[in-house]
């Protein structure tokens, strides 16, 4: 029934199908925007698990993570239009929707987890200079301002809305200044990216993440970029790879997945690196000048067990590293996923140590370890989120032209092959 | 991150802790003061309605209980008013600030909009949050403090050393003709230090030679909360007790011998 409305020479499931699926998502959402309503009106924060101990907890890993795995958009942008990287063309339309999606979901979320969300201005109207969450602030608001801007592109592509012609030249017209738009993307990602790790790293009254680095900036300005950029461009490819076995189709080629893949890895194998020099630089200045034991950092019985550490060093670095960097691995699917899988986890499993393990160990020694188990309160706007990025990816996989070579993949197969068909994606070895 | 203001006055707290019995009179002193609604009532509305309520209490002054195994102490903790406060530096809207003569750290709260980062970073979980809508009992507005404002739902709120008797006792020098930066020793009292029964709060200026308080945080036997982070507190602990000292700065086993910075940094 829109079929007129879909990319030129692709195929769709049935409307009906589609608006299935849509309620269902939108049935998850609802619940979720249920709690978010409870909370912005009648309940307050009251409502969540949050309290004067935890006063970061899930939302704020839940933003740092997306936001990591977001990071796909700004690189790939950056890699494309500045570097000029020609295969990357593939994939940019989807980065930059998972992209706008993380960074609006973000948003979200953070429009809820302030006390006062009609005041959130302030920090633009009153900006302190010095705080990293300033510059967090406007990073973001500037960079979704971005995002938008390179998303309207590729809305305006939509079959019908492109017959338009003012909207074909706007479209047209905006890919001449999308190098200029994606290296201002570029910028500010980096350097919002930056701030969140920085956030934690000034925090001088907490050792866990304190750390001292270079100049104004802790060291874990430059971890958090470089986790990101080591995560976000996996995170890319597993969307596709999920949009692929929810549709049936092949979007994007096996090439592109690699080639996102070895340069998220390239950056994951450095960052690892310097993870690993800097929890010994950690373990052996910080914590010893602060009074505190490696020890003390952690507690298996409530859960911040030294263990997560090693996930999130070994399993969820270095092993994807490894798995990333190899081509012998990456041109493996099962490996390749499986590396992106573990980058994925293991920046999710930082960001929650570094908001949730900082807060729960205690830094007065008479002080008491306490558990953070977020309620549903916190959980549905987060689930929200995620419904809310599955609506609108459903809606532009249906109707916009996402990927440029999901008609050539998905061509009808000649009526003779001349081979046989080789597994979908390993037909094309190194 | 913050660097060190030095101001010619520094409103400084000493307590004794071998003086202290934990007895909680400065705590109910404080909450009267500053207009904290009690809190019993607003718990109980959260927890009718089904929220947890772990940690959402107001209270501005906490007193920890120390042990050592067998000998106990008592550790009253108002906000350190830190020299070098990791609160200020992190807010983004400039909602606390430590900017004036005496260096209390001040809390605007029309200007903070709650995103709870000055908590996160306070090491002495100094400040509270403001969960519910504060309910006060019929009749109770009439004994609000009115120079204290009371704070609304999303806002972070902290001890501020009471700083509306600081106006008062400013005040009442101009009046009389004094000079108002010269306060003299005890003409501003915070309400816990007024009301404690044993006498272990002392208040005033630390650098000021006439005030008690410049001796006693000098004393050998003053050390301050987590002092070796850098947060350079103005609130000062008294014992005689080693264990206790030792334990207010996280000095690990193999540094038994406590470095006494008692009287090492007053600005
Ligand atoms: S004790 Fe905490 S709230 Fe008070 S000044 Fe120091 S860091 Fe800030
Ligand atoms: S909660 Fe308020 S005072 Fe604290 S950092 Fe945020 S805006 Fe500033």
């Amino acid at each position: 029934m829109d079929r007129a409305l879909w990319p030129e020479g692709v195929e769709r499931c049935s409307l009906g199908k589609f608006l299935l699926w849509l309620g269902v998502c939108g049935v998850v959402f609802a619940l979720g925007a249920y709690e978010a309503i409870m909370i912005l009106f009648p309940d307050g924060l009251a409502r969540t698990a949050l309290d004067n101990y935890f006063g970061f907890g899930l939302w704020i890993t839940f933003d740092l993570a997306v936001i990591a795995l977001g990071a796909g958009a700004f690189f790939t942008g950056l890699l494309k239009y500045i570097l000029d990287i020609k295969e990357l063309e593939k994939i940019v339309n989807l980065t930059v929707i998972i992209g706008f999606l993380c960074y609006s979901g973000a948003m979200l979320i953070l429009a809820l987890d302030v006390g006062q969300p009609l005041r959130s201005w302030f920090g633009f109207w009153h900006p302190n200079v010095h705080s990293m969450l300033t510059e967090v602030m406007f990073c973001i608001t500037c960079y979704l301002m971005v995002l938008t801007l390179e998303f309207i592109p590729n809305i305006l592509e939509n079959r019908k809305l492109n017959q338009i012609p003012l909207l074909h030249n706007i479209a047209h017209n905006f890919h001449y200044v999308m190098p200029l738009i994606a290296g201002i993307g570029a910028f500010l990602s980096t350097f919002h990216q930056g701030s969140l790790g920085g956030m934690y790293g000034v925090l001088f009254g907490r050792p866990y993440v304190l750390r001292d680095g270079f100049f104004i900036w802790p060291w874990t300005f430059f971890l958090f970029v470089l986790s990101a950029v080591g995560s976000g461009p996996c995170f890319s490819v597993l969307v596709v790879k999920l949009m692929e076995l929810l549709t049936g189709k092949k979007l994007v080629d096996w090439n592109v997945k690699r080639l996102m893949c070895k340069i998220a890895g390239t950056m994951l194998t450095l960052y690892v690196f310097l993870k690993i020099l800097d929890t010994w630089a950690w373990a052996t200045d910080v914590l010893p000048r602060s009074g505190l034991t490696w020890d003390q950092m952690f507690n298996s019985d409530l859960g911040y067990g030294v263990s997560l550490l090693w996930i999130e060093i070994g399993l969820c670095g270095v092993v994807p590293a490894v798995l990333l960097m190899v081509s012998a691995f990456r041109n493996i699917p099962a490996l390749l996923y499986t590396g992106a899988i573990l980058s994925c986890v293991g920046v999710t499993i930082n960001r929650y140590v570094f908001t949730v393990q900082a807060l729960a160990i205690p830094v007065m020694p008479f002080d008491k370890w306490y558990l953070y188990v977020p309620n549903w309160a916190e959980w549905g706007p987060s689930v929200m989120v995620i419904a809310y990025g599955f609506i609108v990816t459903s809606l532009a996989y249906r109707y916009l032209p996402v990927f440029p070579q999901e008609v050539a993949l998905n061509a009808k197969a000649p009526a003779a092959p001349v081979a046989p068909a080789a597994p979908a994606e390993a037909e094309q070895p190194a | 991150m913050s660097t060190f203001q030095d101001f010619p006055i520094r409103w400084g707290m000493v307590i004794d802790i071998d003086k202290c019995t934990g007895c909680g009179a400065c705590v109910v002193a404080c909450n009267k003061e500053n207009n904290i609604a009690p809190q019993d009532n607003q718990l109980r509305r959260i927890e009718a309605k089904g929220f947890p309520t772990r940690f959402k209490k107001i209270e501005w002054l906490t007193i920890y209980e120390l042990t050592d195994g067998g000998d106990t102490a008592y550790l009253p903790r108002p906000c350190m008013q830190c020299g070098v406060p990791s609160c200020v530096s992190v807010c983004p809207a400039i909602a606390t600030d430590k900017n004036e003569n005496g260096g209390i750290v001040s809390q605007i709260y029309p200007r903070c909009f709650g995103c709870r980062y000055c908590m996160a970073s306070c090491p002495y979980h100094a400040r509270v949050f403001n969960w519910d809508q504060p309910v006060w009992p019929e009749g109770m507005e009439k004994q609000l403090t009115p120079h204290t404002s009371v704070r609304s739902r999303g806002v972070v709120e902290k001890c501020s050393f009471c700083h509306h008797r600081l106006m008062y006792a400013k005040d009442a020098a101009r009046v009389a003709g004094e000079d108002p930066e010269k306060l003299a020793d005890g003409a501003y009292m915070p309400a816990c230090a007024e009301v404690c029964p044993t006498g272990a709060i002392t208040f005033g200026d630390v650098k000021n030679p006439e005030h008690a308080v410049y001796e006693l945080a000098r004393s050998p036997h003053t050390f301050r909360l987590l002092a070796r982070l850098g947060t350079d507190p103005q609130v000062y602990y008294m014992s005689k007790r080693a264990w206790v000292r030792l334990q207010g700065d996280n000095y690990l086993a193999n540094e038994k011998a406590q470095v006494n910075e008692g009287g090492a940094h007053h600005g």
